[in-house]
């Protein structure tokens, strides 16, 4: 068993939470994700890991469905039945020069450990935050370590009015970026991409599609990546953005949308409000 | 002869097909102790048995059979459990009709079937679970030395037992959170009910053998990491990485792999949701491309979901089809159709990326080919359409990468599966093992599991010749 050892709302219906997880502490790099089953009953869920220390793990989890809801709920002390992993393929490390580091949403808990190690390998390090408000736009303290931080909020509460791509043009016209790095919503990802194209601007995106075991073993993850099928878990989950296909990935999140709206009705008929978020 | 023998194995009794198709429950129901007793009055008691030749792990068959006619139950499940770990297990699953009952003498009689020899294993197994519960053999003292078996699999599940038996400290690494390998992800409950192996699983615990889950070797814990801790390692991972016939629309929304639609029902027990959390997809009209076991599951499954209709299409014909016979008839009882020479040329998406046909082409046999199979070539201007919403790709797996990548020393054969040496399941390095589909491609539990009993003995052999000191 996995016990959370910390936990902290960041925000409304997003958590931070440090995992007891020795294995996966000791071995996991920027860039990878954990498969979490909080219980016997629940399903298996990629989560990417925003930060490690000794034996445990940081998670940043937003309240999207059943299972994060239910994750949300739980308090220090309970215990996740299963968190296996690292999974995936680290980040790309070295010194590229000027990197720009673009986090949207739940997001910016992922691009945290790849910024923070790039920067310990010599880069400039420019950091693009966005949310819809203010509140939305977590973790903004923790990247004191940036050479430049660009806020972006819908509603204009913080930083520039607008979303995340309004600032890379910004940056994009004021300097010289060697490689970026985006990850958000597939959408923001989607238009980050799209931009970078414009600038032939190198830029990394985490794909979050749907998975079962993370292992590379049932292909329910698969995205078409320069016209060939790639398994986000095992060949990604990083891939150049201007790669990959972005409409057929939106699409393929959408395959569960029904169960997953059941799943959460049914739970919160159960639970009553979810007032923890 | 004395005693005359009946021609037919004795039946068994199942679910009747229009009802098992709305449940998950066990299709085959098991033998009376009468209804074994009778079966196993039908074996010979052959002097040079020949069924034991055809079985990958030498069970004294005869033995256990003569026991079962002397209504000795408990002692016939004793010579089972010296040669094989998992009896209930292979005796639901085995393709006993290439094995055992193929060499069986009274098959070889005119008009005669082989004696049931699976039914039987089975019953005593279940027998036994039943009636006397879990019974451990006399355990030897622990040895000093420490060895690794990575993946719960039958394979390796085989050796850590074997190993155990002998007194040696076992690890069984495994990634997912339950351990069995394709008994769980894979093989449906309606074949082999999962608190079977979870009962062949307590088994192996009280044996002595650790079974860790959530650990994937590779990036969990390194190969390296393994190889400092442990004299031996034997490595079971199987070939779990489905493959894909690579066509247009692969991606569209109602294509999948059968592993993808069997792990979130077997493993996941999608068919229990929203009881369970995770979903599976149910379609209406369903397509399951190839024709193995594996095809079989996924199409018995599919029905079992809520299908309307169910069909699998098969690029060359029934006479070339790999599943098992009796699985086969199992899914022509329950109302699949078949489509012989049929081959899937291209997924047809609606505009909201969702399957609504597939284009195939019609197929003829031409030359036999490297398997010695007749090689299906596309017949021209036969192409033709079959409306679907669900098609469900079960052409076979390939060698999960992640392990292989961690410890690229490891020498593989040009398909990507481990060479070794097939006496000993040796490979490259001195210490480590490996069998089981990561050796051999997709195959059968029970040659998995005779690769477990192989390289058993081998490891037991290189450790007790090793001079030097046991790690700590």
């Amino acid at each position: 068993m996995f016990r959370i050892l910390k936990k902290r709302r960041l925000a409304y219906g997003t958590h931070d939470f440090w995992v007891e997880a020795p294995e996966v502490a000791q071995h996991a790099q920027p860039g990878q994700f954990v498969v979490v089953r909080i219980h016997q009953y629940g399903e298996r869920i990629p989560l990417t890991i925003a930060d490690s220390a000794d034996d445990a793990i940081r998670l940043v989890v937003k309240a999207v469905g059943k299972t994060t809801y239910e994750l949300c709920s739980l308090k220090e002390g309970d215990e996740l039945a299963d968190v296996v992993g690292p999974l995936g393929h680290p980040s790309e490390m070295g010194k590229f020069g000027h990197v720009m580091m673009v986090g949207g949403g739940v997001g910016i808990a992922a691009i945290y450990p790849i910024a923070k190690k790039l920067k310990d390998h010599g880069n400039r390090v420019t950091v693009i935050l966005g949310g819809r408000t203010a509140e939305q736009v977590i973790m903004r303290d923790e990247f004191r370590f940036a050479d430049r931080i660009l806020i972006t909020t819908d509603d204009g509460s913080l930083g520039i009015k607008g979303v995340v791509t309004d600032a890379m043009k910004k940056v994009l016209e004021e300097d010289t970026v060697d490689v970026a790095w985006a990850i958000g919503p597939t959408i923001m990802m989607k238009f980050c991409a799209l931009l970078a194209k414009e600038y032939a601007l190198k830029i990394w995106t985490s794909l979050n599609p749907i998975m079962v075991d993370g292992t590379g073993m049932c292909g329910a993850c698969r995205v078409t990546v320069g016209g060939e099928i790639k398994f986000a878990c095992v060949d990604g989950p990083e891939f150049d953005g201007r790669l990959v296909d972005w409409d057929e990935l939106l699409k393929r999140l959408t395959i569960y949308q029904k169960e997953e709206k059941e799943a959460l009705e049914k739970y919160l008929k159960k639970v009553g409000e979810p007032s923890w978020l | 002869m004395a005693v005359k023998i009946q021609p037919n194995k004795t039946p068994m009794k199942e679910q009747e097909p229009e009802v098992r198709i709305k449940n998950f429950n066990e299709v085959a129901l098991g033998y009376t102790e009468e209804e074994a007793v009778k079966e196993a009055e039908r074996c010979l008691q052959c002097r040079v048995p020949m069924c034991v030749k055809g079985c990958p792990v030498q069970i004294d068959i005869p033995a256990f059979i003569r026991e079962i006619r002397n209504r000795n139950f408990e002692k016939a499940a004793e010579i089972i459990k010296r040669y094989n770990n998992l009896p209930a297990i292979c005796g639901r699953v085995c393709p006993q009709e290439n094995q055992c009952e193929a060499t069986c003498v009274v098959g070889k009689m005119k008009d005669h079937e082989p004696v049931a020899i699976g039914r039987l294993e089975r019953f005593v197994a279940d027998w036994e679970a039943e009636n006397v519960g879990l019974k451990l053999p006399k355990l030897p003292d622990k040895r000093p030395q420490k060895v690794a078996v990575i993946g719960a699999g039958p394979g390796g599940i085989t050796c850590a037992a074997d190993l155990a038996k002998m007194g040696y400290e076992v690890t069984i690494f495994e990634a997912f959170h339950e351990p069995g390998g394709v008994l769980i992800y894979g093989i449906p409950e309606f074949r082999l009910p999962k608190k079977i192996v979870k009962r062949e699983m307590d088994y192996i615990r009280a044996l002595g053998v650790n079974i860790v889950t959530d650990v994937v070797v590779g990036r969990s814990i390194t190969m390296q990491e393994i190889l400092d801790e442990y004299d031996a390692v034997y490595i079971g991972i199987g070939a779990g990485a489905p493959k894909f016939m690579g066509i247009p629309g692969t991606n569209l929304i109602g294509v999948f792999s059968a592993s993808e639609i069997l792990t979130r029902v077997n493993l996941m027990r999608a068919y229990d949701f929203p009881n369970y959390d995770t979903p599976v997809k149910k379609g209406s009209k369903v397509m399951v491309v190839g024709a193995g076991n594996v095809a079989m599951d996924a199409a018995r499954t599919a029905l079992r979901l809520g299908a309307k209709e169910v069909t699998i299409v098969y690029r060359r014909s029934e006479k070339e089809m790999p599943a098992r016979i009796e699985e086969y008839h199992h899914a022509l009882e329950e109302g699949i159709k078949f489509k012989w020479l049929t081959q899937p040329v291209r997924y047809i998406g609606d505009e909201n990326g969702k399957l609504v046909a597939v284009e195939c082409i019609k197929m003829e046999l031409g030359e036999p080919d490297a398997s010695g199979r007749r090689r299906p070539i596309p017949i021209e201007g036969s192409n033709f359409i079959m409306e679907v919403d669900m098609a469900i790709e079960a052409i076979g797996q390939g060698p999960q990468k992640i392990l292989l990548q961690n410890f690229p020393e490891l020498k593989l054969n040009k398909w990507g599966y481990i060479e070794v040496d097939p006496e000993t399941c040796a490979t490259n390095i001195p210490g480590v093992y490996a069998g089981g589909d990561i050796v051999t491609g997709a195959a059968t539990v029970i040659e998995a599991m005779g690769a477990g009993k192989r390289a058993a003995k081998a490891i037991h052999e290189y450790l007790s010749s090793k001079v030097i000191g046991h790690k700590t």
